[in-house]
């Protein structure tokens, strides 16, 4: 992998996720091997918006490298109040670290962010655009449990028009063979843009507006939360979110092998009766965040330290 | 074209800009930021007959040559479109449109959630597809009334 900055899952080719998911495999078989890899960097964590895992997979990961964070802190103790650019602010801090992560709410912030500064950037998370990071996970997870990435259908559910995990992971899997089904309310289905990237990549895609009729053919079911905010009365928002939720009852037409992901955090999507029985893959998932992130900031300090030599 | 048919005069020095989609003339206009005020010269002629388009627009504008950035945007929503330079009534120079590979600072986001309608140090900046437009920040696509989205 030759980037310089992490913006967007689609500048990401099968060779470039293969090799992040390989290194990620041989940091997770032998963590000590890299323990001192990056003593003396240090990580600029800039979270606009609150989080819990990908933040703390980020701070654990460039620990685990022998590195440390400098932390940005809540936007409501920091120069952002003051009205504060993020132009400005990713030049401040990058003479602070040796790379910078950024989670903002506004899409683009990352693509932006980057033409600012010369440290690798990190997109955790732009608003409804994308969250590369979190796909890189996924994928790792996704081959892990279902023996390769080729040769799969994946079922993808959920909020899909604001879902940034969904339009990474949607991109990225069009350079594997992979048939995808994307199961939404009519009013979440993928935005125009992710369609478009689909359709230019030629990519298998079928869209439904319930489970019930593909669910038998899946290997992988990618659920995402609905969020309350996204409905303009509590109903609705009822009525709708309870038909994109799964307990064993649903499963039962699923095969014995389904893998069931999802990016957390969850609300009820998922009932916890799931997470006794072997389709459940969330919270490994969710650990697997460390090892992959240990693998892509270390490829991307090391074409740092390349660049600077 | 016989003398009494000619619905618009000819202009001595300025940019004829022919071949415009029927029904366009006023987005053009909009693209070169003339709404009368400024007392530019002005003759428009919409939905007159055409052998290229079947009815097309065409728009003259006196004392005046257009800018790269305004030719670029021009071309998004006409882009079969001629610009003529005039001196001293003849056409000195005919150029037909190329649509660039982007545009930038011309047309605003329509996505409120999108960075660029921060007060970030930033252009616009869109990528020019086939039949639309993508913003580079945040990916909106914009296929339809684009002259709606020119900044002002």
């Amino acid at each position: 992998m030759r980037h310089e900055h992490l913006v967007t899952a689609k500048q990401l080719s099968r060779e470039d996720v293969e090799a992040v998911l390989d290194r990620a495999a041989r940091i997770a078989a032998n963590p000590a091997a890299v323990r001192e890899r990056h003593a003396d960097k240090l990580l600029g964590l800039l979270f606009f918006e609150p989080s819990t895992r990908t933040k703390m997979s980020f701070e654990t990961a460039i620990k685990r490298l022998g590195g440390d964070v400098v932390d940005m802190g809540s936007v409501d103790s920091s120069s952002v109040k003051k009205g504060e650019s993020l132009a400005d602010t990713v030049r401040v801090i990058e003479g602070y670290a040796d790379a910078l992560v950024l989670r903002h709410p506004r899409q683009g912030s990352a693509q932006m962010a980057s033409e600012f500064v010369d440290v690798p950037l990190v997109n955790a998370g732009d608003g409804a655009g994308h969250h590369p990071t979190q796909t890189l996970l996924d994928l790792y997870t996704m081959r892990e449990a279902a023996d390769g990435l080729d040769d799969l259908t994946v079922g993808i559910m959920g909020d899909l028009k604001y879902g940034r995990t969904v339009h990474s992971l949607a991109n990225v899997l069009t350079n594997f063979d992979v048939r995808q089904h994307f199961v939404s309310p009519e009013s979440l289905k993928l935005p125009r843009s992710v369609r478009y990237d689909l359709h230019e990549a030629g990519a298998k895609v079928r869209e439904h507006t319930d489970l019930e009729t593909i669910l038998p053919e899946l290997d992988v079911l990618y659920v995402t939360r609905i969020q309350r905010e996204r409905f303009p009365d509590e109903n609705e928002y009822h009525a709708i979110a309870g038909e994109y939720q799964i307990d064993e009852e649903t499963l039962e037409e699923a095969d014995d092998d389904l893998v069931v992901m999802h990016p957390l955090p969850r609300v009820d999507e998922i009932a916890p009766e799931i997470d006794e029985t072997d389709h459940a893959h969330y919270f490994e998932q969710a650990h697997n965040g460390v090892p992959v992130r240990m693998a892509l900031l270390d490829m991307l300090l090391e074409n740092a330290r390349g660049d600077a030599e | 074209m016989s003398e009494h048919e000619l619905r618009v005069s000819k202009i001595r020095n300025g940019t004829v800009i022919d071949h415009v989609p029927g029904g366009q003339a006023l987005n053009v206009l909009a693209i070169l930021g003339i709404d009368g005020s400024g007392g530019e010269e002005v003759s428009v002629g919409m939905n007159v007959p055409s052998d290229r388009l079947g009815r097309k627009d065409i728009v003259k504008v006196e004392g005046r040559e257009l800018s790269q950035d305004e030719v670029d945007v021009l071309s998004l929503i006409a882009p079969d479109a001629t610009i003529n330079i005039v001196n001293e009534y003849d056409v000195v120079d005919k150029r037909r449109l190329d649509p660039p590979a982007f545009v930038e600072g011309i047309l605003s986001c329509p996505n409120r959630n999108c960075i660029t309608t921060d007060d970030e140090p930033v252009d616009s900046k869109f990528e020019v597809l086939d039949d639309e437009v993508r913003c580079v920040y945040c990916e909106t696509i914009i296929r339809e009334d684009l002259a709606d989205h020119i900044e002002t």
